[in-house]
């Protein structure tokens, strides 16, 4: 193992890594050294979205960044998507519209839809769908959460105007 | 171990010269599937992440190209402005993966990984693109052609990075198509780009996944060339383009297994020619990358 | 009242349509008021997993805790000569290797027959079989230890043929036998010949649960070494607790489990992983243990649903009317048995479909093979059974010439029909409802003139185009039991405290996403009239409460909550009824008011509990069932529950690829208590039964598992789901508890065999296997 250390800037927060392995992805990072478990690991191949994280404004699978590169990047995990401890709109929405059943897949999923709806403010269903395309959802058949992105799609909209 | 996060080319190639054996990665997507599933054993990484230099890329108008550097997030050749230059790169863009890999994912990782199955190296292989390889000593431009050695097996050398790929800008019918079993997130059970330089009166065919590298279908290519003028739009019954989709099939040589099966493979190609040449024919607009 | 509520519910969705289909009266007593039964009340855990703060078992950490890792044979059968673990124990940060021979208590383990090893002894019987395990100081020394552990193999050549697996001459690969069950089903007339006869053989292929949270534990140890705690993801937590307590040779009362956040379990994790390994870890080293399995891992670590081989063989009289049916089953059971006893048992007596028939002759396998171990999954059993005969009424309809509808509503099952075990259905069974209101729902549009890409098969991979599309229409029905069956008493357990207006319920039910988390609130709500209702920590701090499967917690669990709640209201009422000189049974709860309902008093509850506590335990059975007799008749199931789906599936014949339109479907619940959370059962069901039908499955050769991975065991993505169009029929059940059925399996049962049956009819191909591959729908049959 490494002595040096690193730094990442997680939601705002700057932290000095040390004592790593150099292979640990920026996904172990977060979960096991910064105490930010709500990213979650379902696969560690970049199938399945449960480990989305905003890096440099992109929403990417943190299973496949080694945390080591991760230097300079601005991170975004599913705690830092809210400033207050409230729910965001696209949290809330997945609660009311039954989006949430098991829950796992839920944390990559709010991330993924944060990110779709900040570039794309009204996305086609089609739009929203392959956006989400690379989260795996293996409880609710997605119809519930393609009705949780409507709704704040839509609810966003009529803010705007 | 260690790890060089590298902010310029020269500080990545002087790493690699201090260290050949050590490790690039760019997006991550491959070589941390590796890491994840201890497959592999890393010690020294150089990191590509912030080379600013491997992410632009530029049209010159003079000779008519598109240099790409090797570090364009897929993502970025799925949207406007870069997915107008070579639409077909754009929709092989779009089939790669997840958003979130394409985001990361790059045409540098898949020259570099060199699997058959790499998403636009049909496309970059289509266009007769160029690789422009540098080291500590100097750069040399492969064609994609002599890079593209076997499975995994790429021409770059131990001290050189893949910086750029220079494709051609064709006016023409260019088109990517991909079969998987599943409507996203696909591994190709075979792929094919059709390209047809429509100015130098040419179809160019390449097939990915059905082969241990990806397969230019010369023979077809110039059968073709034999039965129809090229220039301008082709002129393509459906029995002509069959029989082109028969002749690409038979230049592949498919694998079976546990995705698909050599004879599927084998059948897919000759539709997927067959389909590209009809499209090509007709003039087809072109589907672009999805995301603007 | 109750249709009004969920069509504003559904307003919103086009996407979904829902309608409520009422037979009969409601409750009267209970208005469904906020959060009460009968409306979409919000899960009390949904905010917490949208926000990232939900604990999952794998989010669990400890001080001081080590990482433990699993070590697994790469051979399907093997002798193990030598194992040698000095090399790992020589390692930097290594604190313990254990194997069979460090188990203290009972050697092996297992939900029916205890067949199955906690590490490997003398024989390896699946690649992936525990051999040894490791507790180290990260996770990457775990495993860089499990690397220097030494296993000497005589690699032996696996039974994987499950057929070859029931010749008894064949050398037994288990001490128990290659046969872990066989079944007849025998009635009536055993020679009838139908004027109409179709059969055909049938496969379908080994699916995999998939569950996205993986496996993950974390052990604490006591600190007399004679009992551990195990924060762990699991769908019975009292058995986990009796087969870890008789392999750490402790008493059950020192193995205390709570459960951790479970992301999902669709049957998987019925069987014991990797919870006996950890906790003896931690009894060895004395130090908390966290195991954690990665994608591939999981895997080998679980059982996968039974691959089985079914032939069929229907005999009809000419109009149609079914006769007689004819069945083979064989269930590949994988090295261990886990519960494919009474998967077999599911398939056999399900063969009918839910259809009237009087006459069978069905002859039904469950075996052994160095396959890997299969066990429950969503369905148990049904699903297998269901492919087969729903393909099968296809080919009756056509041979008869009826369409696929109308030779199921000829057939149709109603309350009163017999199984072809004898048991008469006393179960509601609205199969005919189920068919035609499907049947009702709109079908989608046609595909545009120049679609999407995203709208067609082939989707971004830009394949094909509209003229290469063809589109066919499939059916499927099924009956399905709800609990366990053959004698099983599988009861649930469930406390209510009540003081101060404020409910707290207790409960071991595992919520493994389904939802019964927010089921007992409602309940709470609406039979005390409260608003605010606590739910303890679930653990084994109280009785068990059975598994989460089956379909059945609502019925179990919901009855037990139930039953806690009335005995609470019962002395709620006592309490006022003494206070004010009332007859207790004049009382009543009006929203969250006790009433006298022949006279004028109303007290709040929370005044009328006030100062007080009531605190009631209540044990929910349902009725008795029998086991089977040799010819298999017996009352062995509880209660049944049915459903209807329609496919509608776009196909490139000349690519054989698929894009699944839409389902529509009416399911038989009895009753809609969240119908937010009913709809969400039923689209996820549905997408599992897409993925058995297109895309799902576990790829073997000669014993191994060749695809152990996301890229290559596909799970289908928003880009795959379907449009769906749901109508739950509500006709109360007399014998649940809350006159709600279980809905979590059907959704996924003959959805399967519904689009098949599209993808035969856009391409005229067979198709007698499932999953279908392009190179079935290419190459056929």
């Amino acid at each position: 193992m490494s002595n040096e250390f690193y730094r990442l800037r997680v939601n705002g927060v700057d932290h000095e890594i040390r004592d790593a392995w150099t292979g640990e992805s920026l996904l172990y990072v977060l979960r096991e050294r910064l105490g930010l478990p709500g990213t979650k690991g379902a696969c560690e191949q970049g199938e399945c979205g449960s480990c989305t994280v905003i890096m440099d404004g992109e929403a990417v699978c943190s299973c496949l960044v080694m945390a080591a590169t991760a230097v300079d990047a601005d991170i975004v995990t599913v705690e830092g998507l809210a400033n207050d401890g409230e729910p965001t709109d696209v949290q809330q929405s997945f609660v009311n519209a039954g989006g949430v059943q098991c829950g796992f897949c839920t944390p990559g999923l709010i991330v993924a839809v944060h990110h779709l709806l900040d570039r794309n403010p009204t996305p086609t269903d089609l739009e929203v769908k392959e956006a989400i395309s690379g989260n795996i959802c293996r409880c609710t058949g997605y119809g519930r959460i393609f009705e949780a992105v409507r709704q704040v799609r839509d609810a966003r909209a009529a803010d705007a105007s | 171990m260690s790890i060089t996060n590298a902010t310029t080319v020269d500080e990545a190639l002087a790493a690699l010269r201090a260290n050949p054996l050590a490790r690039l990665i760019q997006g991550g997507t491959d070589l941390m599937v590796e890491v994840n599933l201890n497959r592999t054993k890393i010690e020294d990484v150089v990191s590509l992440r912030r080379v600013a230099e491997l992410r632009r890329w530029h049209v010159d108008e003079e000779s008519n190209t598109l240099r790409l550097g090797a570090g364009v997030p897929y993502a970025e050749m799925e949207r406007a402005p870069l997915c107008d230059y070579v639409p077909a790169l754009a929709e092989a863009a779009r089939t790669v993966g997840s958003p979130q890999i394409r985001a990361a994912g790059s045409l540098g990782g898949n020259l570099g990984t060199c699997s058959p199955a790499g998403d636009g190296l049909p496309v970059v292989s289509a266009l007769d693109a160029v690789v422009h390889l540098r080291s500590h000593d100097g750069s040399r431009d492969v064609s994609v052609h002599d890079f593209m050695i076997g499975v995994k097996r790429n021409a770059r050398h131990t001290d050189e990075l893949i910086v750029a790929v220079t494709v051609p800008l064709v006016t023409g019918f260019q088109g990517y198509a991909k079969v998987g079993t599943r409507n996203a997130m696909v591994i190709s059970a075979a792929s094919a780009c059709l390209v047809h330089d429509a100015a130098a009166g040419a179809v160019r065919l390449a097939l990915g996944a059905v082969a241990p590298t990806v397969v230019r279908t010369r023979a077809a290519e110039a059968w073709l060339a034999s039965e129809t003028s090229l220039i301008g739009t082709p002129s393509v019954s459906e029995a002509l383009a069959k029989e082109f989709g028969a002749r690409a099939a038979a230049e592949c040589s498919p694998i079976d297994d546990h995705r698909s099966t050599a004879a599927y493979r084998r059948h897919a190609i000759s539709v997927l020619a067959q389909r590209l040449l009809l499209r090509a024919a007709a003039g087809a607009a072109v589907h672009h990358g999805g995301n603007r | 009242m109750r249709e009004r509520q969920m069509r504003a519910d559904m307003a919103t969705s086009p996407n979904t349509t829902i309608s409520a289909s009422t037979g009969t009266t409601t409750d009267r007593s209970t208005r469904s008021r906020h959060g009460a039964l009968g409306t979409s009340a919000l899960r009390p855990d949904g905010l917490p997993k949208a926000q990232g703060r939900f604990a999952f078992s794998s989010d669990a950490w400890a001080d001081n805790m080590l990482w433990g890792a699993t070590l697994r044979s790469p051979h399907p059968y093997a002798r193990i000569v030598r194992i040698d673990t000095s090399g790992a124990l020589a390692i930097n940060g290594v604190s313990a290797v254990v194997t069979a021979d460090d188990v203290p208590g009972k050697l092996t383990y297992g939900l029916i027959a205890s067949d199955q090893p906690v590490f490997a002894r003398d024989y390896v019987r699946y690649a992936g079989e525990p051999v040894a395990a490791v507790a180290a100081d990260h996770p990457e020394t775990a495993r860089r230890a499990l690397e220097a552990i030494v296993v000497d193999y005589e690699v032996l050549t696996p039974l994987t043929d499950a057929e070859a697996a029931i010749d008894l001459t064949r050398a037994a690969i288990h001490p128990d036998g290659n046969v872990i069950r066989r079944q007849r089903i025998v009635r009536g007339d055993q020679h009838l010949v139908g004027e109409i006869v179709v059969e055909g053989t049938y496969e379908i292929g080994m699916q995999d649960q998939a569950f996205l949270g993986l496996e993950a534990a974390l052990a604490l140890p006591d600190d007399d070494g004679h009992g551990v705690e195990l924060f762990v993801a699991t769908q019975w937590l009292h058995e986990d607790q009796k087969q870890i307590a008789a392999c750490l040779n402790l008493d059950p009362s020192r193995v205390r489990l709570t459960l951790g956040g479970v992301g999902g379990a669709f049957g998987g994790r019925e069987d014991i992983s990797l919870q006996v390994h950890c906790c003896l870890l931690a009894l060895v080293t004395k130090r908390p243990i966290k195991m954690q399995y990665g994608r591939e891992e999981s895997f080998y670590g679980h059982i996968h649903r039974h691959p089985a081989t079914i032939f069929m063989r229907h005999h009809a009289d000419r109009d149609g009317t079914l006769r007689r049916v004819e069945s083979r089953l064989v269930l590949d059971g994988g090295a261990y048995a886990s519960t494919s006893s009474a998967v077999l048992i599911n398939a056999v007596t399900h063969v009918q479909g839910p259809y009237r028939c009087e006459n069978a002759t069905v002859d039904g396998y469950a075996v052994r093979t160095n396959n890997p171990p299969c066990g429950a999954m969503r369905g148990f059993g049904v699903v297998q059974a269901c492919f087969a005969h729903e393909s099968q009424m296809d080919k009756l309809a056509a041979a008869c010439g009826l369409s696929p509808v109308d030779i199921r509503l000829k057939n149709a099952m109603r309350t009163g029909d017999k199984l072809i075990t004898g048991q008469v259905v006393e179960s509601v069974a609205p199969v005919e409802r189920c068919i035609r209101e499907t049947a009702a729902l709109p079908m989608p549009e046609a595909l545009a003139v120049a679609p999407d890409p995203l709208e067609i098969p082939g989707g971004s991979g830009l394949t094909a185009q509209r003229a290469n599309i063809r589109r066919g229409v499939g059916w499927g029905v099924s009956i399905k039991n709800l609990m366990y069956s053959e004698g099983f008493d599988d009861y649930a357990t469930a406390r209510c405290h009540l003081a101060n207006g404020v409910a707290t319920l207790q409960f071991a039910t595992a919520e493994v996403g389904q939802g019964f988390v927010v089921l007992a609130q409602q309940i709470a709500r609406s039979v005390l009239g409260v608003d605010t209702v606590l739910l303890e920590p679930i653990s084994t701090d109280i009785g068990s409460a059975g598994s989460t499967s089956a379909s059945r917690q609502t019925w179990m669990s919901g009855g037990a909550v139930d039953g806690a709640c009335r005995l609470v209201r019962e002395r709620l009422f006592a309490a006022v009824a003494g206070q004010h000189g009332l007859d207790p049974l004049r009382l009543a709860i009006d929203g969250t008011d006790v009433v006298d309902t022949l006279g004028s008093l109303r007290i709040s509850v929370t005044d009328a509990s006030r100062g007080l506590s009531f605190d009631e335990t209540f044990e929910h059975h349902h009725r008795k069932t029998e086991e089977l007799d040799e010819n298999g008749q017996g009352n062995c199931h509880v209660a049944f529950a049915f459903v209807a789906h329609r496919a509608v599936v776009d196909v490139d014949p000349e690519l054989g690829l698929v894009k699944v339109v839409q389902v529509a479907t009416a399911q038989d619940v009895g009753r809609v208590l969240n119908p937010l959370a009913a709809i969400g059962q039923i689209e996820g069901g549905i997408a599992q039964g897409l993925g058995l039908a297109v895309m799902e499955e576990i790829v073997l050769r000669d014993g191994k598992m060749r695809n152990p991975s996301f890229t290559d065991y596909l799970l289908p993505t928003a880009l795959d789901a379907p449009d769906v169009i749901a109508t739950m029929i509500e006709e109360p059940e007399p014998q649940a508890p809350l006159g709600a059925k279980g809905i979590g399996e059907p959704p996924c049962i003959s959805v399967t065999p519904a689009i098949v049956a599209a993808i035969r009819a856009a391409t005229g191909r067979e198709l007698p296997r499932t999953p279908v591959r392009p190179y079935d729908i290419v190459f056929g049959p």
